[in-house]
């Protein structure tokens, strides 16, 4: 039996260590040189602020199992059922209407990469996760235009380095962070909520505050989603430790001044005022969206969902499983997800593929 | 400005053959402007324009002020697009951005809404007995301008440079509301960064002020003004923008809106009235033009024809910087030749 998995982030190193633990030889497909490329650059996790690396490494030495193959700079850009006899045939629609009992043609999967090479395997785990909103679609919010204007992708990346305040000419006196960019939004057409924004906002302010005491830091958001365990402590910590400030408003504008900060126009739903404050950093929490490969796996078996995400059969009790046999799906490819969630959910699919 | 993205927004714009339709305001206030448009198609890019005379107000100030209803409004737009029927054209191109927004509006809501299209065909025929067809195309005569700004280029006389310096002339644009903000894939670059008037600016050797408040309304809301308790509000957007641009030095305001034109205009010498303060160093306040008045201009139309002298804000000091040459004497030279008396001078405001 192969098993094959595609995309060697969190969700496929972990479900292929648990299919190697139960002595399956498993191939990871990475378009990427290196694994990991959503995590690499975190500086910390939340709720317990353990440091990313850490992480990386843990998962990184997973990967170091006789069992394990990684193929990297593999893009994997079709997926297609080849009956034994060496036939390709497209099953396409005609698979997606059959209950996965009455199919019962002899075949495995065909995995065909960008550079036209193929793989077999019998069963497939797609795991091709997700892509951070592109911020440039938000226009209003000026990110690419002004300088001073920055994603949570680029925060945490600075946090990491400790860059932020040598990028501008002065450690910042105010940094605001704007939640909800690409998520929970008519203009761009993504409806649903991306999830980790608030709490990575959260930690992101509470990182700024330990380095930076002196700089005010605001958050402005919609509503506050604290759903996971810890993360409710840490937006209150965050205000009662480190005085960051929530206001309940979007961001309706930003635009550069002529000193080079970015000034920003807002309303104050609380206090049903509208606002205009000037920063020396915004941040932009962007969303999740589905990846490229995520949407080209999607198209090519025809599990394609809402947004560009992997169906599944049913949410509940199936949500590894989709129309096809021996096709499967994990973490952030189906929905946002936090870290956590998509590890504990590649490893349900690694044992719902050992099951079948 | 790192990037700019909105040039990737463009809309169609007709070629040839267009029906004018006047706005109610601007032959006041800006009385060469519409001429000069009409100059420019037809002498200069050798266009087939159509000045109706039989044309009237869309309703836009009333309609947006909730004095006049949406049947009212439909059957009004409804007798317009009749005539352009008429005269044989499918070109629509209203002068007024409030118009733009209106037969916008209008055609949009009778695509969604067959109904009231069938309405508007029942309100226009019970009241004169006339029929009408949809525009083929919308466009507001700034689009036009744009569309063909680098065939006019070669024909201009004079570039958008400050001929003292050699630098490019810093221009502040504004654009009206309802050119973009209601339909904003209507407007060239979108709403946030429409690029109608700055793709004009920078083609003819211009530099686009970016300043904060950029997207800000200029003050002509119409129920800021139209109510007079409420004109405090119009006049404190206006200023709201003023002390924005201050930093950045102007050299003048170009705007597609009669009501921002009007408005950007003359509240600089009610500011200079009430609060002894102007936005340019030496107190002559910024002069601002209309597109048509800039593209005139740089064509070498003559500023007292173009109606400049009419402005509050007086443009002199700006036609040096470009190196427009203008007759002092004819300034207020009326068309019968006759001199006519000068304006009173504002107390503040230098002129």
């Amino acid at each position: 039996m192969k098993y094959a998995i595609i995309g060697a982030g969190p969700a496929g190193i972990e479900a292929a260590s648990v299919l190697a633990a139960h002595g399956k030889e498993v191939t990871l497909f990475e378009k990427a040189p290196s694994p990991l490329k959503n995590i690499a650059d975190k500086a910390f996790l939340f709720p317990n602020f353990a440091p990313a690396d850490e992480m990386v490494q843990t998962l990184d030495k997973k990967l170091q199992n006789e069992l394990i193959t990684v193929l990297y700079d593999t893009e994997i850009t079709d997926l297609s059922r080849v009956a034994l006899t060496g036939t390709v045939e497209s099953y396409g629609d005609y698979a997606a209407t059959m209950p996965q009992s009455s199919f019962a043609i002899p075949s495995e999967w065909k995995l065909t990469d960008a550079k036209g090479h193929t793989y077999f395997a019998n069963k497939v785990l797609v795991t091709t996760g997700y892509t951070p909103f592109d911020a440039h679609r938000k226009e209003e919010l000026g990110y690419g235009i002004y300088k001073g204007i920055h994603t949570s992708i680029e925060m945490e990346k600075m946090i990491r380095h400790k860059l932020f305040f040598l990028m501008i000419r002065r450690p910042p006196r105010r940094i605001v962070f704007l939640q909800c960019v690409g998520s929970r939004d008519e203009k761009s057409g993504n409806h649903y909520c991306s999830k980790v924004c608030c709490v990575t906002a959260v930690k992101q302010a509470i990182e700024v505050k330990k380095l930076l005491p002196n700089t005010d830091v605001f958050v402005f958001y919609m509503d506050l989603r604290m759903w996971g365990q810890g993360f409710e402590e840490m937006y209150r910590q965050s205000q009662e430790t480190y005085g960051v400030r929530f206001v309940r408003g979007r961001i309706s504008e930003a635009s550069g001044t002529f000193d080079g900060r970015v000034q920003i126009k807002a309303e104050d739903t609380l206090m049903g005022l509208p606002m205009k404050m000037t920063t020396d950093l915004l941040v932009l929490m962007v969303g999740m969206e589905a990846s490229e490969g995520t949407r080209q796996i999607g198209h090519s078996c025809n599990i394609c969902g809402d947004y560009g995400f992997i169906h599944t059969i049913d949410p509940h009790l199936q949500d590894n499983l989709t129309s096809h046999k021996d096709l499967y799906a994990a973490g952030t490819c189906k929905r946002p997800m936090s870290l956590t969630d998509s590890v504990n959910d590649a490893r349900a699919a690694a044992l719902a593929m050992l099951d079948s | 400005m790192q990037k700019r993205y909105w040039n990737e927004y463009q809309k169609d714009i007709a070629d040839d053959r267009y029906f004018y339709e006047r706005s109610c305001i601007r032959q006041t206030f800006f009385p060469g402007s519409e001429a000069a448009f009409l100059k420019i198609l037809r002498e200069e890019l050798g266009k087939d324009i159509c000045d109706n005379p039989h044309q009237h107000t869309c309703t836009g100030i009333g309609y947006h002020s909730d004095v006049v209803p949406l049947e009212t409004t439909m059957t009004i737009v409804a007798r317009l697009f009749s005539l352009m029927k008429e005269c044989g054209y499918e070109n629509y191109v209203p002068s007024c951005v409030t118009s733009f927004g209106i037969f916008t509006e209008m055609t949009v809501k009778w695509e969604h809404n067959p109904e009231l299209k069938e309405k508007a065909r029942q309100y226009l025929w019970d009241a004169c007995k006339r029929e009408f067809e949809v525009p083929a195309n919308i466009a507001h005569p700034s689009d036009i301008i744009y569309k063909f700004r680098f065939d006019l280029k070669p024909r201009m006389k004079y570039q958008l440079v400050n001929r003292f310096t050699g630098k490019p002339l810093r221009v502040v644009e504004h654009i009206g509301c309802h050119y973009a903000k209601i339909f904003p894939e209507r407007g060239i670059g979108n709403a946030e960064f429409p690029y109608v008037l700055a793709g004009m600016i920078e083609a003819w050797g211009g530099e686009v002020v970016d300043y904060p408040e950029r997207r800000h309304c200029c003050g002509f809301g119409f129920r800021q003004y139209l109510v007079q308790e409420n004109r405090g509000y119009s006049i404190a957007n206006t200023k709201k923008k003023f002390q924005s641009m201050e930093p950045y030095e102007p050299d003048f305001i170009v705007t597609n809106c009669p009501g921002c034109s009007m408005f950007m205009d003359k509240w600089q010498y009610t500011i200079a009235e009430m609060e002894h303060k102007t936005f340019d160093k030496e107190g002559y306040g910024i002069p601002v033009l209309t597109y048509e008045e800039m593209t005139g201009l740089l064509l070498g139309y003559d500023p007292w024809t173009l109606g400049l002298q009419i402005h509050q804000v007086q443009c002199e000091r700006l036609l040096d910087k470009i190196g427009i040459r203008y007759n002092p004497d004819e300034k207020y030279k009326g068309i019968s030749g006759r001199i006519l008396p000068r304006p009173l001078k504002p107390e503040c405001l230098r002129v």
